[in-house]
């Protein structure tokens, strides 16, 4: 006798339906915008160099690769997308079903839609206008989104000063905000995460859609430094109801920095002991070929679907999550 | 010892954290996009009950507790020990009163219980959702009086106290929710 399988959709559908709408919905929106739907690769030679993201990874064996190609399911279609843009596509958009390594819960599942563009000629805060523009009605909200610093709200929520705190006075924070007691040895980096998840995240866009803005420079990850404060970089995040739903930069296209930082984020993988992924070296040309000035947004379609129709968890919102797969 | 590392974290998992044995109530990731990732746990420490949140490194390990729920008779009381015996291995373990707590007055003796073991020995005992347990001593019951919901006290035979609708007597066997301490019905002998 063959064990009965379970084999029903974990979201109810009448879900998968407003889904669908709003699939729709952000079709529309960019066909009126002006901005080109285009597709890239899942698959990539490359990947993401970031400590805190972790690829995962296939290999390819077929014409052209008899010995085998080792492949990465791409995190984010970022790289070819600024390698169309740097090719003058003008503003695109995608959306992209994504992979990451260890990212499962309710809010995580290890492979999500990511709805992704770019606006030439755009800064981060008139991306921030179109993005609120998009994801506000999807949500049926009304008002004017907040617009509050990475400083501002770890002051708020925190009491600490993430750009000037030292390390320890961030792990005293810590336990005094009692969210856990870890090693003095973490990275500046560990703590500003460890306190921006657990006590500044959860009050974040409780009313309405709050961009959290000007993350400090360590954590620039692809976007540029203030030109007028370079201790902070023109990057973004929205939240609504203390859950993250895009991340957005005015692009870095300095081919130079860039390298540097991927070189930095590699050294920092091999200190921590992981999986140390080849650099993308066609999107570095492409920078170096000549970027148009941009800025550029990752949005999570899961986590919105979510929000709009009330749920508490992923599993809600897509059809067959991880374990049901 | 045995370790578990974060990514086997689920409900039920027991660790040992600051000394004592506790069993993980809830397991949610949290993780900014671009930022470290954390396990938050909820845990029950299985000594006092207590629950606390707690936040791991994803990909951190933590001690393994050598923690077992057994199900075993309920022997006798000597007075300071209570006395469990496996039924299979007919091994006989004793509990103190920490270990026992409230929940001493719904065991009968020769009843079947379950015991948490932690390193062999009990650290708390668990009884049935459902006891019947005989009246040893209530006021006369009141015939016909059902409707209006009054009750009385009753004391059963493990000295026990639950409220009773009027009508019950002594000699009566009831049956009784031991999570919530309330009478459910009479139950047939």
């Amino acid at each position: 006798m063959s064990e009965r399988h379970d084999w029903r959709p974990n979201a109810p559908l009448e879900n998968l339906k407003k889904r669908a709408r709003i699939l729709q919905r952000i079709r529309a929106f960019f066909a009126e915008h002006g901005v080109l739907e285009v597709e890239t690769p899942g698959l990539s030679a490359a990947a993401l160099t970031d400590p805190a993201i972790d690829s995962l990874h296939t290999r390819y064996i077929g014409p052209g690769h008899a010995e085998g190609l080792d492949l990465y399911l791409h995190t984010s279609p970022e790289f070819p997308m600024k390698r169309l843009l740097a090719a003058g596509s003008g503003p695109i958009f995608q959306i992209a079903r994504v992979f990451r390594q260890g990212e499962a819960g309710r809010r995580h599942n290890p492979e999500f839609t990511l709805l992704e563009w770019y606006r030439p000629g755009y800064d981060h805060h008139a991306l921030m206008d179109e993005v609120e523009e998009l994801v506000a009605p999807v949500l049926g909200l009304g008002g004017k989104a907040e617009r509050l610093s990475y400083r501002s709200a770890f002051l708020q929520f925190a009491d600490i000063d993430p750009l000037q705190a030292s390390i320890t006075e961030l792990r005293e924070a810590a336990q005094r905000l009692d969210i856990g007691d870890f090693d003095a040895e973490e990275d500046r980096d560990f703590w500003l995460d460890l306190i921006l998840s657990h006590s500044v995240e959860p009050n974040l866009g409780k009313g309405g859609l709050c961009f959290l803005t000007d993350y400090p420079a360590s954590q620039a990850s692809l976007a540029r430094l203030n030109p007028d404060n370079p201790a902070v970089a023109e990057r973004f995040e929205l939240y609504y109801k203390g859950v993250e739903l895009a991340n957005g930069f005015h692009e870095l296209g300095d081919s130079a920095e860039q390298r540097k930082r991927f070189e930095a984020e590699l050294a920092e993988r091999v200190d921590k002991g992981r999986e140390r992924p080849p650099m993308d070296e066609r999107f570095l040309a492409a920078l170096e070929a000549g970027f148009p000035d941009c800025a550029g947004v990752a949005l999570g379609v899961d986590r919105l679907v979510m929000l709009a129709v009330g749920a508490e968890s992923l599993d809600q919102v897509i059809a067959f999550t991880i374990d049901n797969g | 010892m045995a370790n578990y590392s974060t990514n086997e974290f689920k409900r039920g998992l027991k660790l040992m954290l600051d000394g004592d044995p506790h069993n993980i109530v809830e397991n949610e990731l949290v993780k900014p996009g671009k930022g470290q990732a954390f396990n938050r746990v909820k845990v029950r420490n299985l000594k006092t009950g207590r629950v606390v949140e707690r936040t791991f490194k994803s990909g951190e390990s933590v001690e393994a507790a050598d923690v077992m729920d057994t199900d075993m008779q309920y022997l006798y009381n000597d007075g300071e020990v209570w006395h469990f015996m496996h039924p299979e291995t007919f091994e006989q373990f004793g509990a103190d009163a920490a270990a026992v707590g409230d929940d001493a007055k719904w065991m009968k003796e020769q009843d079947t219980v379950v015991v948490t073991l932690w390193d062999g020995v009990p650290i708390s005992v668990t009884p049935p959702n459902h006891v019947v347990l005989t009246v040893t001593d209530t006021d006369p019951g009141v015939r016909g009086d059902t409707a209006n919901g009054a009750t009385k006290p009753a004391t059963c035979e493990t000295g026990a106290t639950v409220l009773v609708p009027l009508f019950i007597n002594i000699g009566d066997h009831l049956k009784i929710d031991t999570r919530t301490g309330d009478y459910i019905s009479r139950a047939k002998d």
